[in-house]
């Protein structure tokens, strides 16, 4: 299995996150997270799409099939270009006065930040790729973990050139 | 001009060239309805939704045109679900609109809402909920323009209810701007070179051709080429009829009932060269061994097909439209004397049939379902269309009714919906009246939405039915057969319904044959007979659909066998 970020251009139109989701759905396309925002142009959302596929014919077929949406401008794959990828996380995790020297020398180690304290909690912030926060997630486990939000990824290729012109 | 919201979806309607709708009043279209009546818009009001969405499904298949449905909010528009996932999988055109509940209301769960949107977003080629009235004529330009281009497909418009008595200044759009579509498939002519290089170098090619083939109306270009080229050819159940009937290498059906030269001639080619179809897995047998000695070209306008079941080696994307004439051309001006490169492999595939023809055991006792399908072949003239239900007397259809043109046998392929063939004749002869439909179905499928025998009657439709009554769910009954120990779970039908009467009860004529003497004069009555009629045909239990290709076989391993 190998991952694939794509980045799906589509009209910003009720339900066509629907029908993107629905689509990597029901062909029994394997996902792994997807996100939407909006762009530089105010009718055209960017579905960012993590795809775990077995082949190219498979990645293909996903991209196919996606492109042939009404909705969808274009699809790009992301990864096969140079490219920045990106993930917020927030981590809520159990700090008592005994931990909490701990958690933020760990914190530091991440140049992650804390953006809560309670007694009893702090909350961490941290953007980064997949196997960064994967590592933070893994260190600060030791400590009691009590929820985590993930945004899933984003990208951008590098360079001057953006998706819709590739 | 400032009209409310349902005067601008007929107005639309008219604007599009629509000149009949299939529908069923109720509360979200109200005013619809009431526009409707005012303007005298022809309208076929069939018995049930379902009826309504199949005959806009054979009226399209017969004319090409797309067509038009209308139904109410919630049991309205689930009642659609079934006609329009079989409009999808066939890439038939059609626009429904369903009926919403008021703005107001929408997402409280109110009287007879239902999420139609959400519902058929998997089984349409594209949907809209209209909430705003200022939306109406550009999403009807669209659905319209989206349903008939490219892959064509169903389109729903769900319309809350009071965006119908809202006013809005009509102005219908003239062109459709969609940044990501065009309509437009124009393919690389370089992929069409590819594949005539592919033939110079072939020894056995063979055509393969598929419902694209009529969805594009270029079955004159293909036979021109295969003509040229001299090759067999062979079609899935959704390309008969755009084969040149008189070719003597034109060998139906392929695939899991299909011929024995056809499915051999697959397994054998050099060059496999599919038009319009997606090697679905009716017409592959195991996939992995599907014309193992063959490279595959595929013409296709749907980039998604390319690769998706078999392995293609020289793709041409792009609407048949505009590959096909140019294939033709540059077959013509081709130097290559292709016919007579061709010629033993063509003799071969000939004699191939020669010596397995389709056939079926003859009785003289009972009437064999085939045979019913074989006269009414000899008594029709070319123009007649042909509807199918789907089992057994589907299959009997494809194999033993030689279909001559594109859109003259139409049946359910993909979905293989039981019950789509009476509203589908019904709209069908609607849609040609001057030509004659026969729908031939069983005692099983016929159950199956046979309230739209009163439909023939009330507007006067005529449509010969033919029920090859074998007192079985044949096609289920022959996999219990063949694979489950004669086990008949619920597939002996025994009924105790009369059809005849059934059918007169409903104001259609009716009549039986029972015995193999009476079949032909009385088919040559019923057909000569002026409005619809209703043949019940009593034919024997047991016979088998064959050949077959049992499920996980290759092609060439199918079973020929005449059974008992």
């Amino acid at each position: 299995m190998k991952k694939y970020l794509l980045a799906v251009l589509v009209d910003n139109r009720p339900g066509v996150l629907t029908h993107v989701s629905g689509l990597i759905s029901r062909r029994a396309f394997n996902i792994e997270s997807i996100t939407a925002g909006y762009t530089e142009e105010p009718e055209v959302t960017r579905i960012n799409v993590v795809v775990s596929v077995d082949s190219d014919d498979e990645l293909e077929q996903v991209k196919n099939q996606l492109s042939k949406l009404i909705d969808v401008i274009k699809v790009v794959n992301v990864t096969a270009t140079e490219n920045i990828t990106r993930e917020l996380v927030l981590i809520k995790v159990h700090a008592t006065a005994e931990t909490r020297a701990d958690i933020i020398n760990i914190v530091n180690i991440f140049r992650a930040k804390i953006v809560d304290v309670s007694p009893s909690n702090v909350v961490i912030e941290l953007t980064g790729g997949e196997k960064k926060i994967d590592a933070i997630i893994e260190a600060i486990s030791d400590y009691e973990i009590i929820e985590i939000a993930r945004t899933g990824a984003i990208a951008l290729s590098r360079g001057p050139v953006p998706a819709k012109s590739m | 001009m400032l009209m409310n919201g349902a005067r601008a979806v007929l107005e639309s309607l008219k604007k599009e060239g629509v000149d009949v709708v299939f529908g069923y009043p109720g509360g979200a279209v109200l005013t619809l309805y009431d526009e409707l009546y005012k303007m005298k818009f022809p309208h076929i009001e069939t018995k049930h939704e379902q009826g309504a969405v199949h005959a806009a499904d054979g009226y399209a298949r017969a004319t090409g045109k797309v067509g038009v449905v209308f139904a109410t909010s919630g049991p309205g528009g689930t009642n659609l679900v079934t006609g329009i996932a079989t409009a999808y999988m066939d890439s038939i055109p059609l626009v429904c609109f369903t009926g919403q509940v008021g703005n107001p209301y929408i997402g409280k769960d109110s009287f007879q809402e239902a999420d139609i949107c959400g519902i058929t977003t998997p089984i349409t080629k594209y949907n809209y909920l209209v909430k705003n009235v200022k939306d109406l004529p550009r999403t009807i330009k669209e659905a319209f323009f989206i349903a008939r281009t490219g892959r064509p497909g169903p389109v729903v418009i769900d319309i809350a209810k009071d965006v119908f008595a809202a006013e809005v200044n009509f102005e219908y759009p003239k062109e459709v701007h969609r940044r990501g579509y065009t309509g437009d498939f124009t393919g690389n002519e370089k992929q069409i070179d590819a594949v005539v290089g592919a033939l110079r170098q072939a020894k056995r090619p063979l055509f393969f051709l598929g419902g694209g083939v009529t969805l594009a109306n270029v079955s004159d270009d293909v036979r021109a080429i295969i003509k040229r080229v001299g090759a067999p050819v062979v079609s899935t159940l959704m390309g008969l009829g755009c084969a040149d009937p008189t070719d003597d290498a034109s060998f139906g059906m392929a695939g899991m009932h299909g011929s024995y030269a056809a499915n051999m001639s697959i397994q054998e080619c050099d060059l496999l060269i599919g038009i319009g179809l997606r090697f679905d897995d009716r017409v592959t047998g195991v996939v992995d061994e599907f014309a193992p000695a063959a490279k595959i070209a595929q013409f296709e306008i749907d980039a998604a097909e390319i690769n998706k079941n078999v392995r293609v080696d020289y793709p041409v994307l792009g609407d048949l439209r505009w590959s096909m004439p140019i294939f033709r051309k540059e077959l013509e001006k081709d130097a290559a004397d292709f016919r007579a490169r061709f010629i033993k492999w063509r003799e071969y595939t000939i004699a191939m049939n020669d010596n397995k023809p389709l056939t079926y055991k003859k009785d003289t006792h009972r009437i064999m379902p085939e045979a019913v399908i074989e006269e009414v072949d000899k008594l029709v003239d070319d123009d007649t269309i042909i509807v199918t239900d789907v089992g057994q007397h589907q299959m009997w259809a494809a194999q033993f009714f030689r279909s001559r043109k594109p859109r003259q046998f139409i049946t359910s392929g993909s979905l293989g919906t039981m019950g789509y063939g009476l509203p589908a004749a019904l709209g069908a002869k609607l849609g040609e009246p001057n030509k004659t439909v026969v729908l031939f179905t069983g005692d099983g499928s016929i159950m199956m939405n046979c309230q739209e025998f009163s439909t023939l009657a009330d507007y006067g439709i005529d449509v010969k039915v033919i029920i090859l009554h074998n007192h079985m769910l044949g096609m289920v009954a022959q996999w219990q057969r063949l694979f489950y120990n004669h086990h008949y779970a619920e597939s002996e039908l025994n009924g105790h319904t009369d059809f005849v009467k059934l059918a007169e009860a409903m104001g259609v004529d009716g009549c039986r044959i029972n015995e193999p003497s009476e079949l032909v004069p009385t088919l040559k009555k019923v057909l000569e007979h002026k409005g619809s009629m209703v043949v019940d045909v009593t034919v024997p239990e047991t016979e088998d659909v064959l050949p077959m290709v049992p499920g996980g076989k290759r092609l060439d391993e199918m079973v020929m066998g005449v059974s008992e």
